[in-house]
Parts: structure tokens; sequence; C-alpha cells
């Protein structure tokens, strides 16, 4: 399955989809497969500052908890509440309704620091070479 | 087998369903001393909602959930990472012994010199094992002794007027603990990656250390199992930018008697007493997890240390000792259990442990090796890591491998650990088992790779045999329920 074109990745399998000067951050369909079941994510409030690559929260499968990293600078705008109460959005719809936080971009230029969707898929493959 | 009706589980069921109101487990006799008065009745509830059984159906209910129990006593555990061997009986008994199990913390101690020879002792040879100077029995956990150990590598190094090193290196083979426990004592924690044999990665390894680094931990023999041939080269890296090098010993049956911390190049280490040394585990009784250090940490160790004092034993505090770290002095009774296991294998018995440790290990690889995919295809030490990838694509998962296993009656091994093996089985079979035992959970583990080719959904639904089926992991975790709640309606 090819990722979606529309926005850029990250080696640690995050997203960001840029829409202006606003980046809805959320976890690759790779990433919610290979963890699991999705119990919990822990997310940054509005207002907290991010920086490209940084820790950005955790979230927690029935495996594992794995540090979230944020692919972009800038503030935290809006953090998904739904997935709050529903952590299965995450797994069921990570490239929609499984979102996690909406970041003002500081600098729209580090997109660039970023992999596209086909250099993405060429990396899980390379992942899933046996 | 008879076909006859079966008797409902009571286990299967909690003391509140199986009561009756009135009921009781023991009657008391009348109150013969006068009634003292109670707390005014708005501070008193009039239900406390107790469960109410007879006795015969109290220790019913208790027996039914205690058959139910799996242990290393009712068969085989290879729970990798945590060496679930099996402990002998008699060492219970010793520290049964009244002049152990009598004792009092605050006896003076003229009266408990056997105790603090018992300590001396066993602080003598886990120096001796290690190949380090100074150890300290106080921390009470592994996990403690990790804090226990760093929090003297900060000490030292604040000492040395370097509390400028903020940051510490832990690779992504290593006990999850470790990079809980720098960041507990206050460091940064930056992971550094492995190479494709499973080792540190010793080129990132180099670009991660600056003079910013306090220390390395690292797991030896790693996670993954394997010996880290580079350790001397990776010590020397360590030393020459002024860091230290911190061992997760919690593997130490790998290498007993054959490999010593202290000569490979490290500067302290902790150690797992229930792990190597034949003490009880987790909810099996406390925990004990020594801190063994070098010559220059020794100043560091937490109080008290056990010190021979003419022709007698004191307890004495090192010098700029980092203070303590639990009251008193460590689990004594899980010490008299080690110094007993000690005692009984001697030097020689240690050197077998972890040949044979080795041995059951590296058979189960051979044995599982056609079935499944080995992704560090090398010898290993005590412990062997597969990864489920081939079950996987053909749609069963290693989490249905390891259900699976209960139905072959067997503890399932440690999944989804380490984290960098795809799909892990981590399969730990220590030292303690027959050629038998490793064979039958190997038939059980090639059996169920063939049920994932033939008839996957019997390994998907498993376990079929235990008292309760599947569990749902994912809804336990994301709504649990944490207590009982009488249903409204029944008229209490």
């Amino acid at each position: 399955m090819s990722s979606p074109a529309d926005r850029r990745y990250t080696k640690e399998h995050e997203w960001v989809r840029a829409d202006g000067d606003i980046g809805t951050v959320g976890i690759t369909d790779y990433a919610q497969d290979q963890l699991g079941d999705i119990v919990y994510v822990d997310l940054p409030s509005p207002g907290t500052q991010l920086k490209q690559f940084d820790k950005l929260g955790e979230i927690e499968s029935v495996k594992a908890v794995s540090d979230l990293y944020s692919p972009v600078s800038g503030e935290v705008m809006e953090v998904n509440q739904e997935i709050m109460d529903r952590p299965e959005l995450v797994n069921q719809t990570p490239y929609d309704e499984g979102w996690l936080v909406r970041v003002r971009l500081a600098n729209p230029a580090e997109l660039d620091n970023l992999l596209t969707a086909k250099q993405y898929d060429e990396l899980i493959a390379q992942a899933q070479e046996p | 087998m008879s076909g006859g009706p079966r008797q409902p589980d009571i286990g299967a069921r909690l003391t509140f369903d199986l009561g009756k109101p009135g009921r009781t487990a023991c009657s008391l006799p009348p109150c013969d001393v006068p009634e003292a008065d109670l707390p005014p009745p708005s501070l008193l509830r009039r239900e406390l909602n107790l469960p109410e059984l007879s006795q015969v159906d109290l220790v019913r209910y208790f027996l039914a959930l205690s058959r139910r129990n799996y242990s290393v006593d009712s068969g085989f555990y290879p729970l990798g990472s945590c060496t679930m061997k099996y402990n002998p009986k008699v060492h219970e008994k010793l520290a049964c012994l009244p002049g152990f199990s009598g004792l009092h913390p605050l006896q003076p101690l003229a009266t408990v010199q056997g105790a603090l020879a018992l300590m001396h002792d066993l602080q003598r040879w886990l120096a001796d094992i290690t190949g380090l100077d100074g150890v300290s029995l106080a921390p009470a956990a592994g996990a403690q002794g990790e804090l226990t150990g760093m929090l003297m590598v900060k000490a030292y190094l604040a000492d040395r007027g370097e509390a400028g090193r903020t940051r510490v290196l832990v690779p992504d083979s290593a006990h999850g603990t470790n990079p809980a426990t720098a960041a507990m004592a206050g460091f940064q924690v930056v992971t550094v990656a492995s190479d494709s044999q499973g080792n540190a990665d010793t080129q990132a390894l180099a670009s991660a250390l600056d003079d910013g680094v306090a220390a390395l931990m690292l797991t030896l023999p790693n996670t993954l199992g394997l010996f880290d041939p580079n350790i001397g080269r990776i010590a020397e890296m360590v030393h020459r930018k002024g860091a230290l090098l911190y061992g997760d010993g919690a593997n130490l049956n790998a290498l007993l008697g054959r490999a010593r911390f202290g000569d490979m190049g490290f500067d302290v280490v902790h150690l797992n007493m229930h792990k190597t040394f034949g003490t009880p585990h987790g909810g099996g009784g406390p925990g004990s997890g020594p801190v063994v250090a070098k010559g220059h940490l020794t100043p560091y160790l937490p109080t008290p240390v056990v010190a021979k004092e003419g022709e007698g034993f004191v307890l004495a505090t090192p010098e700029r000792s980092i203070g303590r770290v639990g009251a008193f002095y460590g689990h004594f009774g899980v010490l008299v259990r080690a110094y007993a296991y000690l005692r009984t294998l001697g030097a020689e018995g240690l050197r077998q442990v972890s040949d044979n440790a080795v041995i059951n290990a590296n058979y189960v690889l051979a044995r599982l090796r056609p079935a499944y995919h080995l992704p560090y295809d090398r010898r290993c030490m005590h412990e062997v890591v597969f990864s489920g990838s081939r079950q996987r694509a053909k749609g069963v998962r290693t989490l249905d491998i390891a259900k699976r296993l209960i139905d072959y009656g067997f503890h399932p091994p440690t999944v989804y650990f380490p984290l960098i093996v795809d799909e892990a089985l981590m399969i730990e079979p220590t030292e303690t088992e027959s050629k038998e035992a490793l064979d039958a959970f190997c038939d059980a583990l090639l059996t169920i790779d063939r049920e994932a080719e033939e008839e996957p959904q019997v390994v998907k639904e498993a376990p079929h045999t235990a008292p309760i089926g599947r569990l749902d992991e994912a809804t336990a975790a994301r709504r649990p329920v944490l207590r009982w709640r009488r249903e409204v309606g029944d008229g209490s």
C-alpha cells in the first residue's frame, strides 16, 4: 500500500500535512500496524513549542510505550481530543481521524528535511525485507 | 476421562458473587470487655460492602485460584530476560532458620555477628565474581541497584568538577530500565543504535561520545542474548572521553565464572539476585540488587556496608557515600538465599551454571532455526531472540504463537521485546532444564509453526485449554474496570 502523497514523512514514522501555515501531525499506517492496538496517547498541551525531530509525546500500545517525534517546529495549536477517548482511531484511520496534533509551522522550509511518500514507501519496503 | 458434568469453576467468579448475606467464615465470641464508644454515626458507614462467605467456600475459592497459578515449580518458564531458573528448596529452608529469620534489625551488632559475617562473605564473593572491588547489598531490587549505581556516577563526577556531563548513552539493545534509570538520576538519555550484527554500533558510539557524556550504560550480554565482542574497545573509547562504563548485570547468568565485568573495563555494575543467584522472583518475594564498583567509585557506595574490624564485623559508611537507599541493610532474607546458593555451587558449580545456560539457549536456537527467523544469526549466550516474521506473513502473529504455547502447557517466552526485533520471541531456557524439557518446548513451537501454515485459526484463537480464553487486552487497557460494584437494584 502506498502512503498518501499529500504529506511528508519522518524516518520515525510520523507524517505532517501542511495546510497554509498549519501542519497536521500523525503516525503512519506502518507505525500503527507495528505498534498494535493503541491504548493511550500522551500529547503536549496547546501552546507548547515543538522543535523538529524532538520528542513530541508518547504512544502506548498493548506491546510497548514508544516516543513520538515532531516532524516540524512550531506551536501546538490543537490536540485531537477524539483519540483521548478512542485511541483505536489511530489504528483505524491513522491518516485521517487518527491525527494527533495541529502545529503552527515555525518554518515551512523544514518540510524539505522530510521524506516524500515515495521515499517513505521505499524505507518501509527495506524494513520489511526478511 | 469421564464425560460427566463439570463442576462450575468458582475461581472464575468473585467472592462477592459467591456469598450470601449473613454467611461468615468464623463466629466471634461475645465481647467480654467494656465496649468503647464509636465515632459519631455521621462518620460511620452502614454498609461495609464486604463479601459474605462461609469458611469452606472461601478456602475453595482461593485454592481454585492458586491451582491456576503457573510457576517454575509447575513447568518450563522460558521468559526471556527474566532468568526463571529453578530455585533449590533447601535454600528456602536455610533462610528460615530461626537464627536468620528471627533477627531484629535494631539488635546490637555484637548479637548479629553471624549475619554480618554472611553479608561480608557475600560482598567479597560478588566482588570476586564480577572482578570489581567494593559491594553494597543495600539496594532492594535490580532497578534500585541501577539508580544507586548511576547516582554514584553522578556524585563521583561532581566531586571531580565534571557536573557538566549531563548525558548518558544507552544502546537500543539495553534493558528498558536503563534509559529510565538514567532519566530518573537526572541525566539526558541518548540512544545509540545497534549494528547489523546486533552489537553496539561503535561508529555511532564514537560520534555520540563527547565531554558532555557521563556514562555509557551497557547490558552485557545485551537483550538480543549476544555478547558484544567489542566490549574492550568500547570501554577504552568511553574512558578516553572521561566517561564511565555502567554495566547492567541482569544477564550475568551467561558469564558466571567465565568472564568478569571488572576485567572488561566496567566501572560499576548492578546484579539481580533473583535472576542469577537463585532467590525468589517478583511476587515471590522481595528483590535484591547489589551494586558492585571499581575502587574509584567504592567511596560512593550507599551506606551501610559490612566491614571487618579486628575479629568482628561492623556496619560502615563509605567516605563519600551517596547515603541510604533504603531502611536498614537490604533484604537480608534474600541475601541468605543467595549466600546459600553460592555455597552450594562453589566456583566450579557457577561455571557449570553459565555453561549450561548458554548451551541450553544454543540448543533451542539450533532446533528452532529452521522454522523461525533468526534476525541475528550467530551463536547466542543465555537467551535467543527469534522473530515471528515468517509466521506473520501467514497471518499468525507472535502474540498468537505465545498464546498457543499455553495450550501445550508452557509459559510463553517474552514477546515483542527487544523492540529492535520485529515480532520478537525472546527465549531464555536457563540452566536448570533438561534436554527433554527443551525438546518438548521446541516440539511445541515447531508444531505451532505447522499449525500457522495448515490451520492458522487454531493459533489465532488460542488458548483453548486455559480456564480463560483470549483476553481483549486492548479494551482492558483502553477502558479498564478497576473495581467491582454491586449491581444497582439488588436491595442493598
